[in-house]
């Protein structure tokens, strides 16, 4: 080191006595607020490790004098969003979905909760807003409803499922397979489909095959779907004269269908396995918002 | 002869060193700050009287009061944020409305624009909040710590108890303006009385708090410690001067034609063969910006003036005419360079840049005008599901769902009817609404209100000739004489 501090002729600023080649550096030290501001990171650095979690151990890790967690944050967050939505819930109790719609605030907070239990539990096979899904996922945005569409119908429907392993209380119906277990011959399903297609204006066949469909109709249809063909709820059976078709209004589609029935399948939302089945509130509300979808029945 | 009357050693000669010869140093050098000397003239006592209106306006306009009626806040100004309106006098705007504010936002560009091609940076110079509270902070500064040699004796002092007495009192007084314009900003958010009895009784949230210790902070920054800084440094404003200003706009201007050859002049001597400029350097010295405005136009002049003051007074004293730095054009210096006379000040104000922005002031401010009479009071906003589209009922008809927001913007509650436009045979229905008969709805639109309505119209699938038909829903409110359609679309398959 010099004794002396060397002035760099040029600009004036001192070097720092170092030399390579006959170069020497010059000493331009780092600006003072730099240094200043680099000098509290550090000290902040140091505070911010005792307080907050900082040192990894071989399994966990020191959580500081805070013991500061995301995670537990994040509890506490939605600790205080279910406090906030209990006001509702517990007001919620009790009421049936005819009680809750009435009142606006519930209505509100029940259309926002069943919306959001529809898009994540329904929407796969009914689509976001009911529009249902070609090959049996009814729409629920319309007026046809196979199993009611009152506030408790839509509710049993959603706690119980339709056709489901899983609730014994489930709404249950079949429809024989008439062609394929050989219930009816072609001719009389080609027959009946005619008929069942003339009930809603559809259809080009004659008298004679119409009189033979109505025949067997009589006999095979009647007690589900009703002498009018317009359906009952009780087992799912749809109204025949609307125009509305779950598996299509295609001759060959109806014909299909009364040889050998699809059936559709919903799960019972209560007793759905490993425990996920939805609450009792949960199930109210989905049933307030998919009944204001269109309206209900 | 005049000449010998002057007295050029009652005129002090500033030891100071220009931006530009500060510049010719090395780059990593720090700021040297400017210690601006006080003058007086007729610019100081313009900018004077600009920084009062300017200060009284931003002060006193959050406590003129607006009778509103009960429920609303009678602040004539105010930008009530949680509650999402703003309030200008009659004016009462709601957030989908912004954009009117993007017209007040245009016309103040062109107005400045407009200025600038006129008068130079008068906005810079006079108005601009960094230029009034700058002086104001100078003002304060030259009462405490005296004039520019007293201001230059102190800080080369070493710390002393008078010293520290004057700096704590400076920084003390500067704060307090701080803390006033900070906390009068926050009162065009909050009601300004309120605001006050809030902050004394420490009742205000702790937000609130936040925003006024911040511009407190900021104003405090700005205006005592970075001061012309912000100008040269920080504001976008001086680097695009170039494009705004052209040979005819009023600039400080040395002029040079008539200051040179400048040199010392002793009395007596003839002002024969020499300018009029004494290089004495006091343009340099009053400067808030530390520049030589003989320089030439300069990015970090801000168009004060002060300058001309300073000039002027040495000039009355050396017996010359006023006037050697001045308030004049390019073109003007050029033509008085060359002997001719300089350009009218008429020709000068009317041309081509001046007259379209004169146009489109004008119509932007009428169109604006236009658009804030005729606004309604209502404003609907019609959704179409997006999903289904449309779906089939039982009976073969065809049914659309829409979600409408109603915004009844007034203080009178409306009794409405609303029926379908455009679709022959159609039926609706409103969630939650009265309805006489299938084809209308009776709504009752509460005051100050967004209402949201569910409704579904339907029609037999045989009226339907296209996929997507044009309708429209009509609201009809009898009362108030108040017919409004708004277009949707009724789709099918």
């Amino acid at each position: 080191m010099p004794t002396k501090v060397e002035k760099d002729s040029v600009t004036g600023t001192e070097t720092t006595g170092h030399e390579w080649d006959g170069i020497k550096e010059l000493n331009t030290p780092l600006p003072k607020w730099w240094l200043y501001i680099f000098y509290a990171s550090i000290i902040w650095s140091v505070i911010y490790c005792i307080f907050m979690p900082s040192v990894p151990y071989i399994t966990g890790y020191f959580g500081g004098i805070w013991d500061y967690s995301q995670r537990a944050t994040v509890e506490e967050q939605l600790a205080a969003a279910h406090q906030r939505q209990s006001v509702f819930l517990d007001r919620m109790a009790g009421l049936s979905p005819e009680q809750v719609a009435e009142d606006p605030e519930l209505l509100t907070f029940a259309l926002a909760g069943g919306a959001a239990a529809f898009a994540d539990n329904c929407a796969p096979c009914h689509a976001l807003g009911g529009a249902g899904n070609p090959g049996g996922y009814p729409v629920l945005a319309d007026d046809d409803w196979l199993w009611g569409g009152t506030m408790d119908d839509i509710m049993v429907t959603i706690r119980h499922g339709i056709r489901s392993d899983l609730d014994t209380n489930t709404r249950l119906a079949t429809m024989p397979n008439f062609g394929s277990d050989g219930l009816l011959s072609r001719e009389q399903v080609a027959a009946v489909a005619d008929y069942v297609l003339s009930l809603s204006g559809h259809g080009d066949a004659g008298a004679e095959t119409l009189a033979e469909g109505a025949e067997i109709f009589a006999a095979q249809c009647v007690s589900c779907h009703g002498a009018d063909g317009t359906g009952l709820h009780e087992f799912g059976a749809p109204n025949l004269t609307d125009a509305i078709w779950l598996y299509g209004g295609e001759r060959s589609e109806v014909i299909a269908q009364v040889n050998h029935p699809r059936l559709g399948v919903m799960p019972a939302w209560e007793e759905r396995a490993n425990g996920q089945g939805l609450d009792d509130t949960t199930i109210r509300m989905l049933t307030v918002y998919v009944h204001s979808l269109g309206g209900g029945e | 002869m005049n000449t010998t009357q002057a007295h050029p050693e009652v005129v002090q000669s500033e030891d100071v060193l220009s931006r530009q010869e500060q510049r010719s140093q090395p780059l990593y050098t720090g700021r040297v700050k400017v210690y601006p000397k006080a003058v007086s003239g007729r610019v100081r006592r313009v900018k004077w009287a600009v920084l009062g209106l300017c200060l009284a306006l931003y002060y006193l306009l959050p406590w003129v009061r607006w009778d509103r009626g009960p429920n609303l806040p009678d602040q004539a100004v105010l930008l009530d944020l949680p509650n999402r309106r703003f309030y200008l006098f009659w004016i009462e705007i709601w957030p989908q409305e912004i954009y009117y504010l993007t017209a007040l936002l245009i016309i103040a560009s062109f107005t400045l624009f407009m200025a600038t091609s006129i008068g130079g940076r008068v906005w810079c110079g006079f108005t601009c909040p960094q230029t009034v509270w700058t002086d104001l902070f100078m003002k304060v500064e030259h009462w405490i710590e005296g004039d520019r040699n007293a201001r230059m004796r102190l800080d080369a002092q070493p710390m002393s108890g008078s010293k520290l007495t004057r700096k704590l009192a400076k920084h003390a007084v500067w704060l307090l303006i701080s803390l006033l314009t900070g906390g009068a900003w926050i009162m065009y958010f909050v009601d300004a009385p309120h605001l006050v009895t809030g902050f004394v009784t420490g009742g205000l949230d702790p937000v609130t708090y936040f925003f006024i210790f911040l511009f407190t902070g900021t104003t405090y920054m700005l205006a005592g410690m970075a001061r012309e800084q912000v100008c040269t440094y920080m504001c976008p404003w001086p680097r695009f001067q170039a494009a705004l200003l052209d040979e005819d706009s009023l600039v400080v201007t040395y002029r040079q034609w008539r200051g040179e050859p400048r040199g010392k002049h002793k009395k007596g001597q003839s002002w024969e063969g020499r300018g009029d400029c004494i290089d004495c350097k006091q343009c340099v010295s009053v400067c808030p910006t530390g520049i030589d405005i003989r320089d030439g136009i300069q990015l970090e002049c801000i168009g004060c003036g002060l300058c001309i003051d300073a000039c002027d007074g040495v000039m009355a004293k050396v017996d010359r005419p006023l006037g050697l730095i001045a308030f004049d054009s390019e073109r003007n210096q050029r033509l008085n360079a060359a002997g001719l006379p300089p350009v009218s000040r008429r020709s000068r104000l009317v041309r081509p840049r001046t007259i379209i922005y004169a146009f489109l002031i004008t119509g932007i401010t009428l169109a604006l005008l236009t658009a804030l009479t005729l606004r309604s009071q209502l404003d609907v906003n019609v959704l179409h599901d997006r999903n289904p589209l449309f779906v089939t009922l039982s009976d073969g008809s065809i049914r659309n769902g829409y979600t409408i927001h109603v915004l009844n913007m007034g203080q009178e509650e409306r009794q409405m009817t609303l029926t379908v436009d455009g679709l022959p045979g159609a039926e609706i229905t409103v969630v939650g609404a009265e309805q006489d008969d299938a084809v209308s709805a009776r709504l009752n639109v509460t005051s100050d209100a967004v209402l949201t309505y569910r409704v579904f119209v339907s029609v037999p699938a045989d009226v339907l000739d296209e996929n997507a038909t044009d309708i429209a829903f009509v609201f009809d409110d009898p009362d108030a004489g108040l017919v409004s359609s708004h277009d949707s679309v009724f789709r099918g398959p």
